[in-house]
C-alpha cells in the first residue's frame, strides 16, 4: 500500500460557522504538497483533523487507504501553528522525551534526536534549556521536534514563518530529504513564491472549501485559460481585427490575447509573421500567485 | 507503545524535570531544615538554669532539680551575678532572686508539693496532644497544595506553551493525565517521607520524642495510605483546574475552590480538635478524613475498624473525583483562549 495521505470530505463547525465544508484533497507519498490559503481559510483546522487533536463534524482521514486511528497518527510528524516546546527543559531532553513518546526505543530516540540537531546547526546548543535559544533556533527544534521519530507522514503547519533565509534553506532542505524517501509532507504556508519553489503538489483552501489541488505544472496550465503572450515589431493595434482572437492587454507591439479555439493558434502566428518579425509567442503561464487571487475569490 | 508505557514516560518526566529544577531543590532543603529546627529546637531552649546561692545547703535540692548551681561569698555577689545575667537565679536567706521573670522550676525546686496520683492519665501530654494533629494537618496541607498546585501548573504550562497540541497527538489524554497525577504523587509521597524522617530523627534527639514513639507508629502507618488516596481523590482535580485556564498566571484563581478543599481540614483540626462529635464526623468525610483520622488516631481513642471504612470512603470518593476531573481535564486542554467555561469543558469531552 502507498503511503498516501487523504482527507475525504471532512467539515467543521465552529458554532454556527461552518469552518471546513467538505474538505477533500490528497497528500501523495514522497512529495512535497503545499496547502495555501488566506487567514482563517481552514489549514490549521484541516491539519488539527488531520492529527486528531480536533474532532471533524464529517468525513474522514484515510490512512494508506485505511480509516485512521490513533497508532498511525502516533508516527505521523506534527508541527503545530502555534509553537510548542517545553521552555526550561533542554532541548535534546525535551527531543528524545517526545521521540519516545512517538514510540522511538531510547537509543534510538537518542541517536535520531543527535543526528537531527547536528543537521539543523543546534548540536553546540543540545543542552541548553529551549528559552536560551533565539526564536529562529527555536524554530528549528521545532521542526526537529516533527521529525525526531523518523515519522511515516509531516504535517507542517507554517513551518517557514518567522526563518531568517538561511533557516529556510535548511528547513526546505530537510524536508526534501524527507519527502525523497517516500513520506507524503503536507506544509502550510502564506509565502507563496516559496510554495512555489518547494512544492510538487498544491492545494488551495478559501473559506473552508478547496478551490483547487493537485499537481503544480498541471494546475498552472490548467488555470492558463489559453492565454498568449506575442510580441511583434511595430504596435500590436490590428490584432483586434483578427476573428477568434480577444484582446486581453495591449503595449505597443506587446500584447495578451486570448484565443477561442486551439486552431487559432497557428491561424494567429501565420497572420502576425505575414506583417513582419515575431519575437516571442508563448502560452502565459500564471504565477501561483495569481492562481491564488483568481480561486480563493 | 502502549497507554501504560507513555503513562510511564510522562510520570518519568514530572519527576526528571522536578529534581532538575534547582528552585524546587533549594526549597525543599529549606523546608527539610525548618522542619527539623521546629523538632530539635524546642527541646535545646531552656536547659538546666544555673542558679547561685550563699549557703551550700540550699544547693542539693537545686542540683536534684537538675539546675547548675554555684555557691558564693555574699548576698551582693549573688544578686550582681543575677544582675550581669551570669545566672538565671539567686537564692538568698530563703529569698528567690531573678530579673523579671519568676523562675519556676527554681521554686518549685524549692517547694514541696503533695505526690499526684491520676486516676484517668492521658496517653499523651497535653502539649503534645495539641500539636501532633496540627502538624500531621500542616503537614498534609502542605504537600497537598504545594503538589496539587505543581500539577496544575503543569497541565497549564503545557497548554499555555502549546506542547500539548504536540503530546496530544502522540499519546492518548488518559495516559498524559494519569502520568502526571502518578510522577507528581511519587514526588509529594517522597517528600513527605522525608519529611517525617527528618522529624523523627529530629524528635529522637530530644526527650519528647522518647514520649511520643510508640503512639506515632500506628499513626504514621495510616497516614500514608490516607495521604496516597487523599492526594488521588483531588490530583485530577488540580488537573482540571489548570486546564480550564490559558496562563500560568490564572491557575491561582481557577483553583481557588481546591486550595479552600485542603484548607478546611487544618481549619477544623485548629479549632475543633477539642469536639469529639465534629472531629469523628470529619475523620470519616471524605475530604477531610486524610488529615483528621491520622490526627484522632494518635490521640489513641480509635477502634481498629474506623481507619479501615474511611479509607473505604476516601477510596470510592477518588475514584469518582478521578473520573470528573479526567472528563474536564480533557475537555479543557485544547480549548484555547481565555478561561474555559467548567460547563464546557465538561459537555465537550468528545470533540
Amino acid at each position: 500500500m502507498t503511503p498516501e495521505l487523504r482527507i475525504e470530505g471532512i467539515s467543521r463547525r465552529f458554532g454556527e460557522r461552518l469552518a471546513l465544508d467538505e474538505v477533500s484533497f490528497t497528500v501523495p507519498a514522497g512529495r512535497l504538497t503545499g496547502f495555501i490559503g488566506g487567514n482563517g481559510a481552514g489549514k490549521t483546522t484541516t491539519m488539527r483533523i488531520v492529527l486528531g487533536v480536533l474532532a471533524a463534524h464529517g468525513g474522514r482521514v484515510r490512512w494508506q487507504g485505511a480509516d485512521i486511528d490513533a497508532l498511525a497518527r502516533r508516527r505521523f510528524g506534527y508541527m503545530p501553528e502555534e509553537r510548542g516546546l517545553y521552555p526550561k527543559m533542554g532541548v535534546a531532553d525535551q527531543l528524545v522525551y517526545l521521540a519516545r513518546l512517538h514510540g522511538l526505543d531510547p537509543a534510538r530516540a537518542r541517536r535520531n534526536v543527535a543526528d537531527l540537531l547536528e543537521r539543523l546547526g543546534l548540536a553546540a546548543r543540545a543542552k541548553e534549556p529551549l528559552e536560551k535559544l533565539s526564536l529562529g533556533n527555536q524554530q528549528r527544534a521545532q521542526l526537529a521536534a516533527a521529525l525526531a521519530h523518523d515519522p511515516v507522514a509531516l504535517v507542517l503547519d507554517e513551518p517557514f514563518s518567522g526563518l531568517d533565509p538561511g533557516a529556510v534553506d535548511d528547513v526546505a532542505g530537510v524536508l526534501r530529504e524527507r519527502a525523497a524517501t517516500g513520506v507524503p509532507v503536507l506544509f502550510s504556508s502564506h509565502q507563496l513564491d516559496l510554495v512555489e519553489r518547494l512544492c510538487d503538489q498544491l492545494v488551495i483552501i478559501a473559506g473552508g472549501q478547496i478551490r483547487a489541488s493537485g499537481d503544480r505544472e498541471q494546475l498552472r496550465r490548467a488555470h492558463a485559460a489559453d492565454q498568449h503572450l506575442i510580441v511583434v515589431d511595430e504596435d500590436a493595434g490590428w490584432l483586434r481585427e483578427l476573428p477568434g482572437v480577444r484582446l486581453v492587454s495591449l503595449d505597443g507591439p506587446r500584447a495578451v490575447v486570448v484565443l477561442s479555439d486551439p486552431s487559432a493558434t497557428q491561424k494567429l502566428l501565420r497572420a502576425a509573421l505575414d506583417r513582419g518579425p515575431v519575437h516571442q509567442f508563448t502560452p502565459v503561464i500564471p504565477t501561483l500567485t495569481e492562481i491564488f487571487r483568481k480561486v480563493s475569490q | 507503545m502502549n497507554t501504560f508505557q507513555a503513562t510511564r514516560l510522562v510520570a518519568a518526566r514530572e519527576i526528571r524535570v522536578r529534581l532538575l529544577d534547582r528552585a524546587y531543590l533549594i526549597s525543599t532543603a529549606v523546608y527539610l531544615l525548618m522542619v527539623a529546627g521546629l523538632t530539635i529546637l524546642p527541646g535545646l531552649v531552656g536547659g538546666p538554669s544555673s542558679v547561685a546561692v550563699v549557703s551550700a545547703e540550699a544547693a542539693p535540692p537545686l542540683r536534684a532539680a537538675g539546675a547548675d548551681v554555684r555557691v558564693v561569698g555574699s548576698a551582693s555577689e549573688a544578686e550582681k551575678l543575677v544582675r550581669s545575667g551570669d545566672v538565671d537565679a539567686a537564692v538568698v536567706d530563703g529569698r528567690v532572686l531573678a530579673m523579671n521573670e519568676a523562675p519556676t522550676d527554681v521554686v518549685t525546686a524549692l517547694s514541696s508539693s503533695p505526690p499526684i496520683n491520676l486516676l484517668a492519665p492521658d496517653a499523651v501530654d497535653p502539649g503534645l496532644a495539641f500539636l501532633a494533629p496540627f502538624a500531621i494537618a500542616m503537614l498534609f496541607y502542605m504537600t497537598a497544595l504545594g503538589f496539587g498546585m505543581q500539577i496544575a501548573m503543569s497541565v497549564t504550562e503545557e497548554k499555555q506553551t502549546r506542547v500539548v497540541e504536540i503530546l496530544v497527538a502522540s499519546v492518548p489524554v488518559r495516559a498524559l493525565l494519569s502520568g502526571k497525577i502518578i510522577g507528581t504523587g511519587i514526588l509529594a509521597l517522597a517528600q513527605i517521607t522525608l519529611v517525617v524522617a527528618v522529624a523523627l530523627v529530629g524528635l529522637s534527639m530530644t526527650d519528647v520524642g522518647v514520649e511520643v514513639w510508640p503512639l506515632i507508629g500506628p499513626a504514621l502507618d495510616w497516614f500514608i495510605p490516607f495521604f496516597l488516596f487523599g492526594f488521588a481523590a483531588l490530583a485530577a482535580l488540580w488537573a482540571a483546574a489548570g486546564a480550564l485556564v490559558a496562563r500560568v498566571e490564572d491557575v491561582g484563581a481557577a483553583s481557588m475552590p481546591l486550595q479552600m478543599i485542603v484548607l478546611a481540614p487544618l481549619v477544623a483540626v485548629l479549632t475543633m480538635r477539642d469536639n469529639a462529635v465534629a472531629m469523628t464526623v470529619l475523620s470519616y468525610f471524605p475530604l477531610s478524613s486524610p488529615t483528621v483520622m491520622p490526627a484522632r488516631l494518635f490521640a489513641g481513642d480509635v477502634a481498629a475498624w474506623e481507619p479501615v471504612l474511611s479509607l473505604a470512603l476516601l477510596a470510592a470518593t477518588a475514584a469518582g473525583f478521578l473520573l470528573a476531573g479526567a472528563r474536564v481535564y480533557r475537555g479543557g486542554l485544547l480549548r484555547n483562549g481565555g478561561r474555559v467555561r467548567l460547563a464546557a469543558a465538561w459537555g465537550s469531552s468528545g470533540d
